[in-house]
Formats: structure tokens, sequence, C-alpha cells
């Protein structure tokens, strides 16, 4: 036998040897992230992070023996560009489920899309409107605004600090948040003696701030995401107002430190609990979840791993979870994620339920106090 | 309190005014030497305060190096814009050249973005950041540094524009081009003077902002927009006038947000200038034939 056909039966012989170890194919999960345009700020480290936990899974043998394959596209952030890709991971790539889009926008265009052709849609954002009627196919793992503007009003009902001035910013988070304060404020005793907002690109609220030291405000809620808010600390700082400054979770980043700089102290905020993984006591149940997460994503991508990440973590794992237990068709999964109970992830502890697709309650939020420029849990 | 809150509104509008002031006389000045309305002015107050921070975090440079080197480099950036992007033009058109600075302005934008990113960035104060109160409002030790530059810029630019040998030749263009080249003055030269003075005035507007109010990439845009404002009340005259409007436009937006409501800051600008547009196209304080520097 000469050299040539040796390895030729070589090479056969390990093609039918590898076949026989990969023979279940992998079970295909699609992605749409915003990954470049306005909303990239989320849809990077979503994109990374569905990346790095896919990853894991297969280096650690897979689901049930078979492997985990993302396709993940990026969708600019623009609800036209997610519709077709959405159709396409559906059409083209049969996958058996979706993860995402990033923005609320894109998510509420995509989900006829998802519904029609039945696949499990999982979405990273936070828009309440997402799951509020419950749709079929589609759940979601980002926190609702309304769970945050609990944590806050909860504080203060117990602080017995009722008159409250609002600061909201003019865009698609403020509205909703400004919609959930004014809705939620009866219901916990409050009452909002002063309304403004501001735009997205303002450089100045001393105005809105002069207005809000010249009523009998309690507390301050601002509503925004970065750079606003910091501009507001800053300004409220500047101008010695002494009311308690609250900010949403649109700013619970190490940023809006950086960005407001001493005007951050003592500011609060309702944060979702990865900012924190290290502070929390060790009975926590989402410990474990939140520092190995956090220490993964630091070793893959040298950046701390954010919210956003999480809500891709969340939805992989709660994927997995349903694989895991059997299901790799797109209804079976669907049915399996409906029942998933007590499962511990990063945005908070999810119970869905065919009356829940949102699946998360208030203990998703803990209170956050800026001290000594890092972030301590009001208790 | 009352009284209080007024003027702390007022004081508040006032310093946002006189960075507007700085823009709009950005403006004015292109305008007076081309004829055209630069909206490319934006994006060289986004680079001063961005090229700031390069200097004082990537090259550890301290504050009072920083700001010169930051302004210098935009200045060259405001050069490079005119000869790259302006003097090729074959049909130099004022549509085609509005359009191109409109382009030149996205692009600049784009290239900020990949640059520095998408993040919002803080600058530090130049001298600390306890309030000083004034009666019964405060400011910060840095409005007083906005308020002494822009006074330092406007004397320095008037010097300029009518004791040197320059500033009068580029009024000598303002009043008529062609006449000025026959009189021998170098026409495309002075445009890019222009050019270069009115993209570092941007720089150092951006600059003295950026500790109130951080910077972006994208803060140019609505910055550029009131500048233009201003400009537009002050009649595009590179003088006091734009300075007025400026700090009118700054003062009736605190104003408005204070005592109406904070909802229409901004329409407060846009209404003034389209009013301005219709009834006085002028400017609020020229003659119907104005003196243009």
């Amino acid at each position: 036998m000469n050299s040539r056909i040796v390895s030729f039966l070589f090479a056969v012989l390990t093609m039918l040897l590898s076949t026989n170890v990969f023979a279940a194919a992998p079970i295909k999960i699609g992605a749409l992230f915003a990954v470049t345009g306005p909303a990239a700020f989320l849809g990077e480290p979503e994109r990374n992070t569905a990346k790095m936990v896919v990853d894991e899974i297969n280096k650690a043998g897979g689901v049930r023996g078979r492997k985990l394959e993302l396709v993940a596209y990026d969708t600019a952030g623009d609800a036209t560009k997610a519709v077709q890709l959405a159709t396409k991971l559906i059409k083209d790539d049969k996958v058996v489920a979706i993860i995402g889009p990033s923005t609320t926008g894109e998510t509420m265009a995509v989900i006829p899309v998802a519904e029609k052709e039945q696949v499990p849609l999982i979405s990273c954002s936070a828009g309440s409107k997402i799951t509020d009627p419950v749709k079929k196919w589609v759940f979601k793992t980002a926190q609702n605004d309304a769970l945050a503007v609990g944590r806050i009003f909860e504080y203060l009902q117990k602080h017995k600090q009722t008159n409250v001035a609002i600061l909201t910013v003019s865009d698609g988070f403020g509205a909703s948040g400004r919609e959930q304060l004014k809705a939620q404020a009866a219901k916990y005793g409050i009452r909002i003696v002063s309304d403004d907002t501001y735009g997205p690109k303002d450089t100045d609220m001393t105005a809105q701030l002069t207005k809000i030291r010249g009523s009998n405000a309690q507390a301050i809620i601002c509503w925004g995401t970065n750079p606003g808010p910091a501009v507001v600390a800053k300004n409220a700082r500047q101008l010695g107002v002494k009311t308690p400054l609250f900010m949403s979770h649109g700013v619970s980043s190490k940023k809006f430190i950086d960005l407001a700089g001493d005007a951050a102290e003592g500011v609060k905020l309702p944060s979702g609990k990865v900012l924190v993984s290290d502070l929390l006591p060790k009975s926590e149940s989402q410990k474990k979840a939140l520092v190995s997460f956090v220490k993964d994503y630091q070793n893959h991508y040298k950046a701390e791993g954010d919210h956003f990440g999480g809500h891709a973590w969340d939805a992989v794992m709660l994927l997995k979870n349903a694989i895991e237990r059997g299901a790799d068709t797109p209804s079976s999964i669907r049915n399996q994620l409906e029942k998933t109970r007590n499962f511990f992830g990063i945005g908070g502890t999810f119970n869905y339920s065919a009356q829940d697709h949102a699946g998360l309650g208030k203990d998703a939020f803990v209170l956050v106090e800026i001290k000594n420029r890092d972030w301590v849990i009001v208790k | 309190m009352q009284f209080d809150q007024i003027l702390q509104y007022v004081l508040s509008g006032l310093s946002t005014g006189a960075i507007y002031a700085l823009i709009g006389i950005g403006f004015s000045i292109i305008y007076n030497a081309t004829g055209i309305i630069n909206f490319a002015q934006g994006e060289f107050v986004m680079l001063g305060g961005l090229l700031t921070l390069t200097c004082l975090d990537l090259l550890k440079l301290p504050i009072w190096a920083a700001i010169p080197c930051a302004v210098a480099v935009s200045t060259l950036a405001g050069l490079l814009f005119e000869r790259l992007a302006i003097r090729p033009l074959r049909q130099p058109t004022p549509i085609n050249l509005v359009i191109i600075t409109i382009g030149g302005s996205i692009l600049i934008r784009g290239l900020a973005m990949l640059i520095w990113g998408k993040d919002t960035h803080a600058i530090p104060s130049f001298s600390g950041d306890d309030p000083i109160a004034i009666g019964g409002a405060t400011m910060l030790p840095q409005h007083l540094w906005i308020f002494a530059i822009t006074v330092v810029i406007i004397v320095i630019n008037k010097f300029y524009f009518y004791h040197t040998i320059s500033g009068k030749a580029m009024r000598a263009c303002a009043y008529n081009r062609r006449a000025a080249g026959l009189v021998g003055i170098d026409v495309r030269r002075m445009v890019l003077f222009s050019f270069m003075i009115s993209s570092a005035m941007g720089a150092v507007a951006g600059i003295i902002v950026a500790p109130l109010t951080m910077t972006a990439y994208d803060v140019g845009v609505m910055l550029g927009l009131k500048g233009f404002c201003a400009a537009i009340i002050g009649g595009m005259s590179s003088g006091m006038a734009t300075v007025v409007g400026g700090l009118l436009l700054g003062v009736l937006e605190s104003l408005g947000a204070g005592l109406i409501s904070s909802g229409y800051k901004d329409a407060i600008a846009f209404i003034i200038l389209l009013l301005i547009l219709f009834i006085r196209p002028q400017g609020l304080f020229g003659k119907a034939d104005s003196e243009r520097v």
C-alpha cells in the first residue's frame, strides 16, 4: 500500500469517527442585537455576552449532548431591519428561538413576525408593553420601569417624603418613566408637586431646578440616561439644593459617577444587582449567577459586565434550561419557557407563567446610594 | 424667593448665552468673508472639548497646556476643511457650499465617533466646583471663566478687525469681494483665515463649556444651531450685535424654561429664529443695510 492510500483511508476514518461523535446536529438559536447605531450601548454587551455564554455551554459539552449554534445579526437599532432579519432567521437559518432585539421599538416590530411564524422570542428590551398584554410567543428578560419606580416610592413612603418633584428627559425612556411615576404615585400616597422635563441634549438644567427649589418638594426624582442626569446632579450642587436626589436605573453605571464627580455623592437610585454583585450577602440566591457573569465578562472582554449583557445572559440561560428539560422545537421550547420557576438570573428571579411573560418581581432592583465614588446598598 | 429665582434664571441664561455668542460670532465671520453659512461650526465646538480631553488623559498635559493644544489642532482642522472641502469646489455657488459644510459636519462627527466612541466624557473644571453665591443665586467658578474668556475673545476680535491690516482686509472682503480683489487683497487667503479664526473660536467655546455640560461626539449639533440663532438675531454681524443676540437667547431660554415650561426650552429658541427671519431678516439691531463686521 502506498502512502497516498494510507492517508486517504486515515482521512476517511477520521471523518467517519468525527461524524459519529457529533451525530446530533447543533441547535440553532437566533439573535438580533443593535450592535451599531444609537442603541449600540445595549447591543454590544448583549452580543458579546450571548456569544460568551454559548461558547461556554458548548465547551462544557453542550446541552443534552447537542451543541448550541448562535446566529447573531446586527439590526443597527432599526425596526425595519430587525423585522427583515427576524424573517431571515426563521426562514433561512431555521432557528428554534430568537433572542433580542435590544430596543422596545424593534421588539414591538418583530412581535407580529414571531407570533405568525410561531417561534419563541426572548426580548432584551425593557418596555412593559412587550409582555402586557401577554403574547403567546413573546417573553422578556429586562426589568420593567414600573419595578424601579416602585422601589423608589417604597423608600420615600417609608421615610415620609411624600411631596415629590419629578424631572424627566423628553425621550422614550423619560416619557415611560414619567408615565409610571405619575401612575403609581397615588398607590404609595405620594404627591407630585412639580413636573418638569428637559431635552436629551440639554446642557443646563438650573432653570428647572431653581423652580423645584422654589416648590415644597421633599425629594427630586430625575429620570434619564447619561449625560442629562449628571448635569442635573452638578446643577443641583451648584444651586445648593439640599433636597435628596433620586435617579433612575438608566444611570446605574460607573459612567454616571465619572461624569457627575463629587456631585454624585448621596444620590440614590434603583439598580439591577449586577452593579453591586460583590456587596450582596452570601444568602442572596442570585449571587452565584451574578458573580460568575461579572467574572466571565471581565476575562473575555476586559470590561465590567453590565445589566445589558445580563439581559442576554438571562435569555441564553433560560433557553438552555428549556432545552435541558427536553425541548428542541420552537413550540416545546415555548412551553418549557413558560414553566420556568425560580430561575436565579442576572436581572432577578424569573418565574414565568401563562399570565406573566416578564417574570420578575420587585426584588429585581435594589436601592443603592453613591458614597465615596462607589455604590452602597441602602437598607 | 421670586426675585432670587429670576436672578438665578438670568445668571444661568447669561452663561449659556455667552457660549451661544462665541459660536454665533464664528458663524458670522465665515459668512462675512465668504457669504456662506458654515454648518460645520458646531463640530469645531465638539472638537475643542474632545481634543482637550485627549490632551489631558492621553498626553497627560496640564490643563493650561491642553487648552492651547486643543485649540491649535481644531484650527488645523478648520484649515484642512477649507483647503480640502471648500476651496477645490468648481462652482462655488452658496447652495453648493452650504451643502458641503453640512456634509463636512457629518463626516467630522462620524470621525469623532470612531475616535472617541459614543460615550459622554467629563472634563475637570478650571478652578474647582465650589459654588459662589450672588444675592440669592449661585454660580460656579467655571461661569466666571466663561464670561472672562468670552470678553477677552470679543476684545481681541474687535482689535483684529479694526486695527490690523489683515483684519481690515477681511472687512473689505465682507463689503465687496470683487473690489477687495481689485485693490490687491488675496480673497482666498482671507477665506482661509476666516475658517481658521472661527474654528479656533468654536473650539474655545467648546472647551470652556465642557466642564459644565460634558462633551460627546454629537454635542456640536444643538450648540451649533443655537449659535446660528444667536448670529441671526445679531444680523450676522461679527460684533456686539451677535453677542447681545446670544445673551438674549440664553436668558429667554432660561426664563422660558423656569417660568413657562421646561418642555418648550428649545422651541423658544427656534420660534425666535423664525420670527426674526420673517420680521427682521437684517437682525434685531440692524438697519436695512447693516455694517457686516
